[in-house]
């Protein structure tokens, strides 16, 4: 980190944030600090160290499955391995994730705000984070070993299992807990702190999505805060809520778990929807297309998709008309979505596109959200669902989504706004050679799970039938390439930080958001004085017509 | 370093209307956290109308309507404590807040006899009376633990938020232009307030 605090990059007269003096000096003045940019960043480094440990899980359980039978560990491991690789990715890097990291950095740039509404329990927030993060992986090294569960914690097993449920539970807890703390702060910047002439419908499109996210997050989290919390007093004590031995009723967990776990997935998706609809009309230079249907997508993607739990359970006994309505509720999440896909390709058409790195990921995310969002509509389907429930068809799926769709959103901002933030270039070859190999070391590891799933493998097995053989050797061979790119990448960017060139240019990919428009790296205030918001957020068609005008007269 | 600072205390910003609107949605989330309890108890209810019925003939109404009681009256000495700081009557304020500290201790002492009672016949989670006794009211009963051991907590919470307040108060920090803390103490205090409300009838009146 002191690399990061003694990187200059000030220019004019004010220190940037990364020089910035504050009370405290060194590691204190980071860790202390409540400017949303230095909390930004320790999230980003926090979160980057949880993902790194989630792949590494999720690498050594693809080794595993590279031929039937034992090949690295055993069961119990493998079956602790999943778990921890569903837990560390869910909770500790695709949920706070984009809102977390650029969310912080650039939500109260991009409305013209000083900080967020409340600095101080936005540090809270980071601290929660760490804390419930080190508590995850703490249950590895004690007694009794990691929770063998899956991230989902179904009961009754969850309150059976001998190994330490208890402490990857209160994890979670503390992890949502942040999670609500984040979104409470963003719902009241964003009401409150806009800046002068800043309309709602003169937000940059990702304010929209880390702003429909910010509801979810405060009105869907606090159902698991409780559940959870219930699972554990039933562990303790045995109340037999969910204890069907009891007679307490273990699907009542599963309604209450998706009823959070569901609109979550939107939480983790919305913002990265948001990236998608702020980099395509930078590189694209073209307004972007149906501003409002984008923005009010993302509000009604919020509403449906708290409507939609019950999906998940089409096996695990429902009425039919409890079947009826949340299939159909189902494919109706699907119209927003698909208008947001229509949207940014619409604006790509006669725009003049430039394949820098961000626009790369861009249209990584657009190919392989569409993939992993046509599947889902498929699952939806209740005939098609009995067939591919809880077979590696849905595991496709959900990292063609998350990992495709957030992640590669992920890398999109990371790319776009590096810059911005750390006042330094990557190397841009580089960075397009790591983006190929994720994206093909992506499809090479998670298509095969989308014809193996059909064909019957079930998820979450350790041993398989030899006819899946070659499916889960692509499949591993596939991962081997994903994290040679992820590595890659990774090297890129701290390499960069330490010693690449250099950038003070204001507005390094020619955006019109305000964040181009304020020093790089920001001062500590963002902004030298309150600006005062005139025109619409992506104006890239009048642009060429004034530069044309110019060319022509 | 001396610039810096000065620079900082300039731009201190208060806005109480975000304050506010920040403890509502805090207060959202309370409500959906105790959300979940409710919908498992009307699930539960609706399973075993007639278990739930026979177990709530065991807990003693008087003493849960005492405490409504006590609630109640806290939460007016609550509002009454902000409605003072805003006249700039400091002490009555602090004298006020210091009531409403003693009327929820008073509560949880109540709670305190109440849980002891029924641990004396046996009846707590685990306990081999309650095991033996059916699916239903073996619901109830955890149910009651869980919940009201909830509010309980939330209870604490409060207590120690209004003591906090209490000293501010004397401090100064709480004035009669600068009480949305006071105030958002007291929305927190309604709300563990208005859950009782809801908790009474679900356990004590239903039989």
């Amino acid at each position: 980190m002191s690399t990061v605090a003694a990187a200059t990059g000030s220019n004019g007269h004010e220190p940037s944030y990364l020089d910035y003096k504050g009370k405290h000096s060194g590691i204190l003045g980071w860790i202390l600090s409540t400017d949303h940019k230095r909390i930004g960043i320790l999230y980003l480094i926090s979160l980057s160290l949880f993902f790194l440990v989630g792949v590494g899980f999720g690498f050594l359980m693809r080794l595993e499955l590279i031929s039937p039978g034992r090949t690295i560990m055993d069961p119990q491991t493998y079956n602790s391995f999943f778990t921890l690789h569903g837990v560390i990715m869910i909770f500790l890097f695709v949920v706070p994730g984009i809102p977390a990291v650029f969310g912080n950095f650039f939500l109260p740039i991009l409305i013209g705000a000083k900080d967020v509404a409340f600095p101080r329990i936005n540090l809270l927030s980071w601290y929660l984070y760490v804390f419930g993060g080190l508590l995850a992986i703490v249950a590895i090294l004690l007694p009794g070993g990691p929770a063998d569960t899956g991230w989902t914690f179904y009961v009754p097993y969850s309150i059976r299992t001998n190994t330490n449920v208890i402490i990857a539970l209160l994890a979670a807890f503390i992890l949502g807990f942040s999670s609500i703390l984040t979104g409470l702060n963003f719902v009241t910047t964003v009401h409150r702190l806009k800046a002068p002439g800043m309309s709602w419908f003169k937000l940059p499109l990702s304010v929209w999505g880390l702003y429909s996210t910010a509801w979810v997050q405060v009105l869907a989290t606090p159902i698991i805060g409780i559940t959870l919390l219930l699972v554990a007093i039933e562990r303790l004590l045995g109340v037999g809520i969910f204890d069907p031995a009891l007679g307490g009723d273990p699907v009542l967990y599963q309604h209450l778990f998706w009823i959070y776990s569901h609109p979550a997935v939107y939480i983790m998706i919305l913002p990265a929807m948001g990236i998608v609809s702020e980099v395509i009309p930078v590189f694209s230079r073209r307004t972007i297309f149906g501003y409002k249907f984008i923005a009010f997508s993302s509000v009604a993607i919020a509403l449906f998709g708290s409507l939609v739990w019950a999906h998940h359970m089409f096996t695990a006994g429902m009425s039919d008309t409890g079947q009826f309505v949340f299939s159909l509720l189902t494919m109706l999440v699907a119209i927003p979505s698909a208008i947001k896909v229509f949207n940014w390709v619409a604006t790509l058409y006669k725009g003049s596109i430039d394949l820098a790195t961000p626009m790369l990921y861009v249209l990584a995310f657009i190919f392989l959200f569409t993939i992993g969002g046509l599947t889902g509509v498929m699952q939806g389907v209740l005939s098609i669902d009995i067939q591919v429930h809880d077979t590696s068809f849905i595991v496709a799926h959900f990292h063609y989504v998350m990992f495709g769709g957030t992640g590669f959103g992920f890398f999109a901002a990371l790319h776009y706004w590096f810059p911005k933030m750390f006042g330094k270039m990557y190397n841009r070859k580089t960075a397009k050679t790591s983006f190929w190999f994720l994206f093909i070391g992506f499809n090479l590891l998670y298509f095969p799970m989308f014809i193996m799933g059909w064909l019957g493998m079930p998820r979450r097995y350790y041993d398989y039938l030899p006819e899946f053989h070659s499916y889960h050797l692509i499949s591993t061979i596939g991962s081997w390439i994903l994290i040679i790119g992820l590595l890659l990448m990774v090297y890129n960017l701290y390499r960069a930080i330490r010693k690449g060139k250099v950038v003070t240019e204001k507005n390094v990919w020619g955006g019109e958001t305000l964040e181009w428009q304020i020093d790089t790296p920001p001062i500590h205030e963002n902004f030298s004085e309150v600006p005062v918001i005139e025109n619409d957020p992506y104006q890239y068609k009048m642009n060429e017509e004034i530069l044309e005008k110019e060319e022509t007269s | 370093m001396s610039t810096n600072e000065s620079t900082l205390v300039e731009h201190v910003h208060r806005d109480d209307v975000g304050s506010r609107m920040g403890m509502w949605l805090f207060l959202f989330t309370e409500l959906l956290l105790f959300g979940g309890m409710f919908l498992l108890y009307s699930v539960y209810k609706f399973q075993y109308p007639d278990e739930f019925f026979l177990a709530a003939k065991e807990l003693n109404t008087i003493m849960g309507a005492f405490n409504t009681a006590v609630l109640l009256t806290s939460s007016l000495t609550m509002a009454l404590s902000i409605v003072a700081i805003q006249r700039n009557q400091k002490v009555l304020s602090m004298l006020l807040q210091m009531v409403t500290i003693f009327l929820a201790l008073f509560f949880l002492v109540n709670k305190y006899f109440e849980w002891s009672a029924k641990f004396s016949h046996g009846i707590y989670p685990g306990s081999e009376e309650l095991l033996s006794k059916s699916s239903g009211e073996i619901l109830f009963f955890g149910l009651y633990y869980v919940m009201t051991g909830l509010h309980g907590i939330h209870v604490l919470v409060g207590i120690f938020l209004i003591a906090v307040m209490t000293r501010m108060t004397r401090m100064g920090k709480i004035t009669h232009d600068n009480y949305v803390r006071l105030e958002n103490t007291g929305l927190y205090w309604h709300l563990v307030d208005i859950i009782w409300i809801f908790l009474f009838p679900l356990f004590y009146l239903i039989t």
